[in-house]
């Protein structure tokens, strides 16, 4: 299980592109460019990357309104992902999905829900038709806190328990479902702690430690993999945006948050900050590629917006294709 | 073509046995319908048949329900998933309408969602308010359904069929009324086309369209009508959506006269679409303005008597009919 020097600076490499990628976004949303509203995930690229890098390729996985992290982790091409966020023609849903519903299919990255808790059913499902097709593949659902005070949440893990389904639960606890603290929406703040009551492995991890949530994943996609069923992990970590959402006509709404806690965590527990602090101490990252590694990401990013800028709108005509499938199964 | 003679309840057993046998990747998951054979008897020996891994007797978990069936689908899998009761998808509508309808759209088309959601509806057997709704308009209000309502063991099991050969989500929906009913299906394969209607009875002086258990009702009706005169084709969608308005169209067009009756609420029901789309195609081939059988704005009571007063009757179509002839 021990990572490779390469491996730790890969996984660096996209810690930082996601970072960047993410905290490019209110701009081109205040400027005009980002239809509606958008989610970004500055906190949350440890949980992103760290779970993702513990998956092999032709594994599934199915993300929430807040996955840009996830598909870039994932591997997804930059550009199409932004010019999807810029609802572009060239986008992996051609512009319809938006922001909120980004996929990757080449990659079995089956896409999202924008309905909290919405993925966690689909994702037992993935797991039952592996198990069914006996393809020895794993599927890794990410969602959130908030997704878990839904009622999906209970059956979703009960019926993948029950029937031993290879699905890895992750829950990305960053602490706000929307503007409600954790404690205010959860009578027992230990997500993990549910997994008992499912007969599932339970464990929280340190969500703004890449290599934890690694650690845990990996060990999950193993005993899945074996056929033992699924687990459910923790990652609790901090959701660094100022608001829940990029948001037309309003203030910067952060009143719910006590004064100085987003300070506080951009300060202490930002995980870019953190584990390149690791990776200097292991030796593996010097001042000089840490620039480099900013720089390339600064010119892919460069590059993504260039694309999305200059991509087609989608034809009026697309707005009607995609809803039903020709007939002529087998 | 060689046939026998089966219950609406067999021939959906039969349906889904033969495309399960036809294709390994359907199965059937739902409460209560592997040992115990379905609440209505729709799936029984389907277990014995074919084992505990492809007909999946589940807890009480309508939402996991449908969010398994469209993992399962979205990688290939072609569930048919069973909600006992039409009136328990409003626990799992969030599952049908945001996401078994939308996920092929938001995915750039790039999976095929091929599952069968089955259930039955309508009122009739003294179930009571949440036991005896008809929501299919709730469903064909949602654009990446289809949803087909078949009144008979032949077209039940043809369309059931065609269901789950479709690369579609298809709500499929049975009147609960009519499962005792027999009725000659081939023993031969064969599929009723999804969204093409039928015409039950042929006439000249009005048209009647009518679904689930208001199409057999509709049939009596026209007989009444027939001994007093009135000669009246009755037309049943079968498929309410895609729906085969042309079919509606031609008939009223020879017949000039039209009422629609179906179990469900008047108010929003499917037949107010039927009546908008034919004065829309059709204004100037009516004679009389278009009427509707349908239940009242009420909940529906589980006394006998209470029901078959809100629930509508035969002699209201009949009465319909009348009233524009």
């Amino acid at each position: 299980m021990q990572l490779t020097k390469e491996a730790l600076l890969g996984m660096y490499r996209r810690m930082v592109r996601i970072r960047l990628f993410e905290v490019s976004l209110p701009h081109y949303f205040e400027e005009g460019y980002i239809a509606g509203t958008g989610h970004v995930s500055m906190g949350e690229e440890a949980v992103a990357v760290g779970a993702c890098s513990a998956l092999d390729e032709n594994d599934y996985i199915m993300s929430t309104h807040r996955a840009h992290g996830h598909v870039l982790a994932r591997g997804a091409s930059m550009p199409v992902i932004l010019a999807e966020v810029f609802g572009k023609a060239t986008g992996c849903t051609g512009g319809k999905g938006g922001s909120m519903h980004v996929s990757d299919f080449d990659r079995n990255f089956l896409g999202t829900s924008a309905i909290v808790g919405g993925g966690i059913t689909i994702a037992g499902g993935i797991g039952l038709a592996i198990k069914m097709k006996k393809t020895n593949q794993v599927c890794l659902d990410f969602f959130g806190d908030g997704a878990s005070t839904r009622g999906t949440f209970h059956e979703g893990l009960n019926l993948a328990a029950l029937w031993k389904v290879p699905t890895v639960f992750l829950c990305i606890n960053n602490q706000y479902a929307m503007t409600l603290p954790l404690g205010k929406g959860c009578a027992n703040i230990d997500i993990s702690a549910r997994a008992v009551a499912y007969d599932m492995p339970g464990q929280r991890v340190d969500g703004t430690d890449v290599i934890a949530v690694y650690e845990a994943v990996k060990s999950a996609v193993e005993r899945a993999r074996k056929g033992e069923g699924p687990s459910l992990i923790e990652c609790v970590t901090y959701r660094l945006s100022p608001e829940h959402s990029l948001r037309v006509g309003t203030v910067a709404g952060t009143e719910y948050r006590p004064e100085g806690e987003v300070e506080e965590w951009w300060e202490k527990h930002d995980p870019i900050k953190i584990f390149k602090q690791n990776l200097k101490e292991l030796g593996y990252l010097a001042d000089e590629l840490a620039d480099k590694i900013e720089a390339e990401a600064k010119k892919e990013l460069d590059e993504a917006v260039d694309f999305a800028l200059k991509s087609p709108e989608p034809g009026p005509e697309s707005a009607f294709e995609g809803i039903y499938a020709q007939e002529g199964g087998r | 073509m060689a046939q026998h003679q089966i219950t609406y309840r067999e021939a959906i057993a039969e349906a889904i046995k033969e495309e399960m046998a036809r294709d390994d990747r359907v199965f059937l998951m739902g409460e209560d319908l592997g040992r115990f054979g379905g609440t209505f008897g729709t799936t029984r020996g389907l277990l014995r048949e074919f084992g505990e891994e492809r007909v999946r007797d589940t807890p009480i978990s309508e939402t996991a329900l449908i969010g398994f069936g469209l993992g399962a689908a979205l990688i290939g899998m072609r569930p048919i998933v069973e909600i006992m009761r039409i009136d328990w998808m409003a626990i799992c509508m969030d599952e049908i309408a945001n996401h078994v309808a939308k996920m092929r759209y938001l995915s750039a088309g790039r999976p095929e969602v091929a599952m069968v959601i089955k259930t039955n509806a309508e009122g009739g057997l003294g179930l009571g308010a949440q036991h005896s709704q008809s929501f299919e308009a709730w469903l064909v209000h949602v654009p990446g359904l289809k949803v087909v309502m078949p009144s008979n063991p032949y077209d039940g099991k043809g369309l059931l069929k065609a269901a789950i050969r479709d690369p579609n989500p298809v709500i499929f929906i049975e009147p609960v009324t009519l499962l005792s009913i027999s009725g000659a299906v081939p023993t031969k394969d064969y599929v009723v086309p999804l969204g093409k209607a039928d015409i039950k009875r042929e006439g000249t002086d009005a048209t009647i369209v009518a679904w689930g258990t208001l199409l057999p009702k509709a049939l009596n009706a026209a007989q009444t009508l027939a001994d007093e005169g009135i000669e009246v084709e009755v037309v049943d969608p079968r498929s309410l959506w895609p729906l085969d308005i042309e079919t509606i169209i031609t008939s009223v067009k020879k017949t000039g006269r039209l009422v629609v009756a179906h179990q469900a609420m008047k108010r929003c029901g499917v037949g107010a679409e039927i009546v908008a789309l034919v004065q829309e195609q059709a204004f100037d081939h009516l004679d009389a303005p278009i009427q509707r059988v349908a239940t009242p704005d009420v909940i529906i009571p589980v006394n006998r008597n209470l029901e078959r007063t809100v629930l509508p009757q035969e002699e209201q179509i009949v009465a319909a009919v009348k009233s524009i002839s």
